[in-house]
């Protein structure tokens, strides 16, 4: 699964309501410790949709920190 | 509302200070908030906490609807107007700057501004209003300089309930690329608002009136584009990395666990004004003020202050009777009647200075959603009641 992070709690949940609201299934996670140290939440969703995604989160781009694909035991951001 | 205080119906009338009663669902709200939420919003990764940041997003995005704000990241959330104004009042100015504001303040606008002021911080002009309560909004603009960088105003006076001519006021600063800041504790929720068309940079809202949430909820929503500094800086649970304040919406403006629970019931509030109608809400408003105008105008010994019609204002209706302190007409009130009205200065010591009512202050009357025609009608009996007693 892909993971997504924002430097705002705001954003990540603009971007749940935002996939939410087009049928993209997503769910909250805790930012992955191999992402980033920072203490919020992060969105999971499946990999095949990650350019849907890209393309849905628009409005809250300024805040994207990235979206990150796994690469055996790490990630790669996308 | 008629209510039960022990075995008496009261009548409230003191919505101007905070409504009463609240819609269930803003009871539900709190009241689920401590059961199925009760999270850190934003702090934790586990689901309470994440519930609990999904129900404070819901309200910044509710809030943002009412409002007609473009994004709902210009929405910040603190404890009340009070703190909302503070924030944009020492936000946006520097020193040296001039700001205008006008005498029909409450004392959330007048006394920070006073302050910054005798700090030398600000070159304060406090624009003159009628004894009605009314601003010319020429005169404000001629107190317009090249050094003016905020005009700060209410949009409808605590005290007279007028509407003040913020369209205007706003397109001439515009002209001059002036800040303008609107008091709209009076007004959100009671008036269909659109800050977009309003033509403000920045609005301070208050949850607990017209908006039905618990006192501890308000809030400032900014222009994009609009520079504000902190009022307090910490954690945002962003960033947790850096010990620098995040330069970004909305974390820079909050800081500290916010008000969860109250801002849960803000959102039924909020949801709930949207529901019902802010147009319907203000046309009910709009009939019992024309009513309480038109009742009290036939007292005997009564004036009325400010109050011209129910079109131009929000219902808050003040007045005093020939003979009596408004301190005493209270009393009787709420007495002899169960009618709890607010009396006195209103925090408002400018305002009633404008209308010649200072220092004793008015008698106010301000009817809400919940209130109904027979309570005006009851409410008009028991002034004039209390009018004839004084007279005979």
């Amino acid at each position: 699964m892909c993971v997504g992070t924002f430097h705002t709690t705001y954003a990540v949940l603009k971007a749940e309501k935002l996939l939410l609201g087009i049928g993209v299934p997503v769910s909250m996670i805790p930012v992955p410790r191999r992402i980033s140290s920072n203490c919020g939440i992060a969105i999971r969703f499946d990999c095949s949709l990650l350019e849907t995604v890209r393309r849905a989160i628009e409005p809250v781009l300024e805040d994207l920190e990235g979206l990150y694909r796994p690469d055996g035991d790490e990630y790669r951001m996308y | 509302m008629s209510s039960e205080r022990g075995r008496d119906p009261i009548i409230y009338l003191d919505n101007g200070a905070t409504s009463f009663p609240k819609p269930p669902p803003v009871i539900e709200a709190v009241s689920r908030w401590f059961t199925e939420y009760g999270g850190s919003p934003g702090r934790s990764g586990h689901r309470m906490a994440i519930a609990a940041a999904r129900l404070h997003f819901e309200a910044r995005e509710s809030m943002s609807t009412l409002l007609g704000a473009p994004s709902s990241r210009r929405i910040v959330f603190t404890l009340n107007a009070t703190e909302a104004l503070n924030l944009a009042i020492t936000g946006v100015i520097t020193r040296g700057d001039h700001v205008v504001t006008s005498s029909m303040e409450h004392n959330s606008v007048m006394r920070p501004l006073r302050h910054l002021a005798h700090q030398g911080v600000i070159n304060l002009t406090v624009v003159p209003c009628s004894s009605a309560g009314d601003l010319d909004p020429q005169d404000l603009v001629s107190a317009l300089t090249p050094a003016t960088r905020l005009v700060v105003m209410t949009h409808a006076s605590n005290v007279t309930g007028t509407l003040m001519p913020v369209p205007f006021v706003a397109n001439a600063c515009r002209e001059r690329g002036i800040l303008f800041l609107v008091d709209a504790a009076q007004t959100a929720g009671a008036l269909p608002l659109d800050v977009i068309s309003l033509g403000v940079d920045l609005l301070a809202f208050t949850g607990h009136k017209s908006l039905f949430g618990p006192m501890g909820t308000g809030g400032l929503w900014v222009r994009e584009g609009v520079e504000v500094q902190p009022l307090v800086r910490g954690g945002t649970g962003s960033n947790s990395e850096d010990e620098e304040h995040p330069s970004f919406f909305p974390d820079r403006l909050e800081a500290g666990t916010p008000n969860a629970v109250g801002l849960a019931g803000l959102k039924a509030g909020v949801e709930y004004v949207l529901s019902a109608g802010v147009q319907r809400i203000r046309e009910t408003e709009e009939a019992h003020t024309a009513r309480l105008l038109e009742g009290l105008r036939e007292i005997p010994g009564l004036r009325l202050h400010g109050g011209g019609s129910a079109l131009g204002m929000v219902p808050v209706v003040s007045f005093t009777l020939d003979g009596l302190a408004p301190s005493e007409v209270g009393f009787l009130l709420d007495e002899g009647y169960g009618i709890l009205c607010r009396v006195g200065l209103h925090c408002s010591p400018a305002a009633h200075r404008t209308l010649g009512t200072f220092p004793s202050g008015t008698v106010r009357f301000s009817p809400g959603w919940f209130t109904t025609s027979l309570e005006i009608d009851r409410a008009l009996e028991a002034v004039r009641d209390i009018a004839r007693r004084r007279r005979g």
